[in-house]
């Protein structure tokens, strides 16, 4: 072998080590989760798992507070969700909350510590408002969030915002308007797992009410009027689905025909579940506080924070990897009755 | 003492460069003067030039080079003109087709006008070039079995780009100009017509490239492997066949009970290339103007088997009342 010959090899083999360097390292763990041979496996890697693990962690809870005593509507003032406690349990959340969401700042985050009864700080009526949520959720979504249900953990993991949100996007074609327009997507979007797909898919069907379903349900022309640049929409969404529970296509698909409720796991209902309760939350929970956040809050297009699967789910497929945390905080998942609290704008 | 070696060439052999034949009437001349380069000639032939490039070739360059600076262009504008994001970006950047709500119309240089423009620019190009294979293969005195086989891949073009978008009413059925992105189109086209590995006409192109694949290599690999005999001079072979064509001949007698001949080889190989994108286009055309959602017809026909339930029957929650929108 000539030197010329073998310098060129060591380029092709040191070339080719630096692009697998871009790759997750072999072995992965493949877990069969249909029929054999149909390809329904979920592939995952145990270091991610590894990694995963301190994220999911539950906190150290409070020992549980007597129910006895007055109410926290007879002891303090201004208590509109949450009065039907008793003074125990009502501190003991709110101890607990300011650890999930404000651990550095404490009460003082949402608190004024001349008058803690009054609103005079944004962060004390997002606050209620997001007990209220919880509840809803709790309540409302069991076909999502089952009896598992969610805590201000869920989301907060010791963060003031949720460190997985989404904003609207500016999409304004930049420079002259007569070229260069992206339509939305072509450009590696982390919200679509690097992909060139349409990379704002949340605010059509995560905001908005956008059918989502592309494929049709008869083998010959029907009515079907859907175009590929729709599916691409829709494979925008389901990217980021995928990304966000850390699972593969076939988690709830049968990919030999994505459309097949038939030959769907189970598990695709759950998600149907969770994409219109994400919807709900963000129409009804997030988007009215829009006048309640301060500017530095809000979003390029001024927009409120909202939520989406990777908010509560950050990379698993069971949000704290399944704990049941709500059962420490049973009154997170009761329903107050007194729900119509206004929300005060700034 | 320089060997010869048939798997990577070491030996080049140089002489005085060659112009080609006389070219008769109406030919323009040759561009170029030739010249001797060795790092070609360990893949190819050493010698560069001269080029032939003639009103057509002209044509074709000037229209493919409108195209390739329009899509370009409009890349380049998507990161504002940005040098570094352009090359950091290049392989998710694209020129869109029109959206949905233009149908066939002519819409806004900005929503899919200049996808349009250079859509016509481009095959006006490829047109061109196709002319230009054929009068030069004409020109030379040669069959003109590559334009043809340039034909089938023009064909499986205008059906994703023209014919089929035509069909269906609607040019934002057509594939996007872009690296990422037209394989997202690709992805993108089996989830919204059912998966198309049910296609059968995509299943048959898929048997045509893996064909050409295998016949590739077995090709390539006997006559390397005759090549001590002089088995790399095919056409001396096909006229004269010696122990070379005899002995590759025979090996796939023996290990297989049959062989191609030497002629019949180059027919083999020439039509599994030439069908690949034939049945493939045909495959795209019927796609959403016959077919809808292919698994569905494959389920129809018999095609696609039915497989043991192994997960509890799940409702579509869309159908259930009192399901939450």
């Amino acid at each position: 072998m000539s030197a010329m010959t073998s310098r060129l090899l060591s380029l092709v083999v040191l070339s080719a080590a630096v692009l697998l360097t871009g790759c997750e390292r072999p072995p992965m763990q493949s877990e069969q989760h249909g029929y054999r041979g149909t390809g329904m496996v979920q592939v995952k890697n145990p270091r991610t798992l590894e990694d995963q693990a301190a994220n999911n962690q539950v906190p150290f809870a409070l020992p549980q507070a007597p129910a006895e005593g007055p109410r926290a509507s007879q002891v303090y003032k201004n208590v509109q969700v949450l009065g039907g406690l008793s003074q125990g349990q009502f501190n003991r959340l709110m101890v607990s909350m300011a650890s999930w969401v404000a651990p550095n700042e404490g009460c003082l985050y949402c608190h004024n510590p001349a008058n803690f009864a009054e609103d005079s700080k944004y962060t004390k009526v997002v606050a209620r408002r997001m007990i209220q949520m919880t509840q809803h959720i709790n309540t409302d979504w069991t076909q999502h969030v089952a009896e598992t249900g969610v805590t201000c953990y869920t989301c907060h993991r010791g963060n003031h915002i949720p460190q997985q949100v989404w904003f609207k996007r500016d999409q304004t074609p930049m420079g002259a308007d007569f070229i260069g327009d992206r339509a939305g997507q072509n450009e590696p979007a982390p919200s679509v797992g690097l992909s060139s797909l349409p990379n704002d898919p949340f605010t059509p069907f995560l905001l908005g009410a956008e059918g989502i379903r592309v494929g049709g349900t008869y083998a010959l022309p029907h009515d079907n009027r859907h175009s590929i640049k729709q599916a691409e929409w829709t494979y925008g969404l389901m990217t980021h689905m995928s990304e966000s529970l850390g699972v593969n296509c076939t988690y709830c698909h049968n990919t030999r025909s994505f459309v097949s409720w038939q030959d769907s796991p189970p598990q695709r209902a759950t998600a149907w579940y969770g994409i219109r309760m994400v919807r709900d939350v963000n129409v009804q929970y997030l988007e009215p506080l829009l006048g309640t956040f301060p500017h530095e809050r809000l979003g390029e297009m001024g927009d409120v924070a909202k939520v989406y699967c990777a908010t509560c789910h950050q990379g698993v497929y069971k949000p704290l990897n399944g704990a049941k945390m709500l059962d420490s905080f049973p009154e997170l998942r009761a329903y107050t009755p007194n729900s119509d609290v206004k929300v005060s704008k700034r | 003492m320089p060997q010869y070696q048939n798997l990577f060439t070491t030996v080049q052999v140089t002489g005085p460069t060659s112009d080609g034949i006389h070219l008769g009437r109406g030919n323009d001349p040759r561009l170029g003067k030739p010249f001797m380069l060795h790092l070609a000639g360990r893949l190819g032939n050493a010698q560069i030039g001269p080029i032939y490039l003639g009103t057509l070739g002209l044509a074709s360059l000037v229209f493919g080079t409108l195209a390739f600076n329009i899509i370009g262009m409009n890349m380049l504008a998507s990161v504002n003109y940005d040098p570094i994001q352009f090359i950091r970006q290049l392989f998710w950047l694209a020129l869109e087709p029109p959206a949905p709500q233009y149908g066939l119309h002519m819409p806004p240089l900005n929503q899919g006008g200049w996808w349009l423009i250079a859509g016509l620019f481009l095959t006006i190009s490829i047109f061109l070039w196709w002319a230009r294979t054929y009068r030069r293969a004409r020109q030379l005195g040669m069959g003109t079995h590559v334009p043809w086989a340039f034909v089938s891949a023009i064909w499986l073009y205008l059906v994703l780009g023209f014919f089929r978008p035509l069909l269906m009413g609607c040019w934002c059925e057509a594939v996007p100009f872009g690296i990422f992105p037209h394989l997202d189109w690709t992805a993108a086209f089996s989830l919204r017509y059912g998966n198309l590995f049910y296609n059968p006409f995509h299943a048959l192109s898929i048997v045509f490239l893996y064909g050409s694949v295998l016949l590739f290599a077995m090709h390539g690999a006997t006559i390397l492997a005759v090549s001590r005999y002089g088995g790399e001079r095919e056409i001396e072979q096909i006229v004269d066949r010696g122990t070379a064509s005899e002995r590759a001949a025979l090996f796939w007698r023996w290990t297989m009970g049959f062989n191609a001949t030497m002629e019949s080889i180059h027919r083999w190989a020439w039509w599994f290339a030439v069908l690949c994108p034939l049945v493939g286009g045909i495959g795209i055309l019927l796609t959403g103007t016959v077919v809808d959602n292919w698994y569905l017809w494959a389920v129809k026909h018999g095609v696609a088997p039915p497989y043991p339930a192994v997960f509890p029957y799940t409702v579509d929650p869309a159908t259930l009342t009192g399901g939450k929108p």
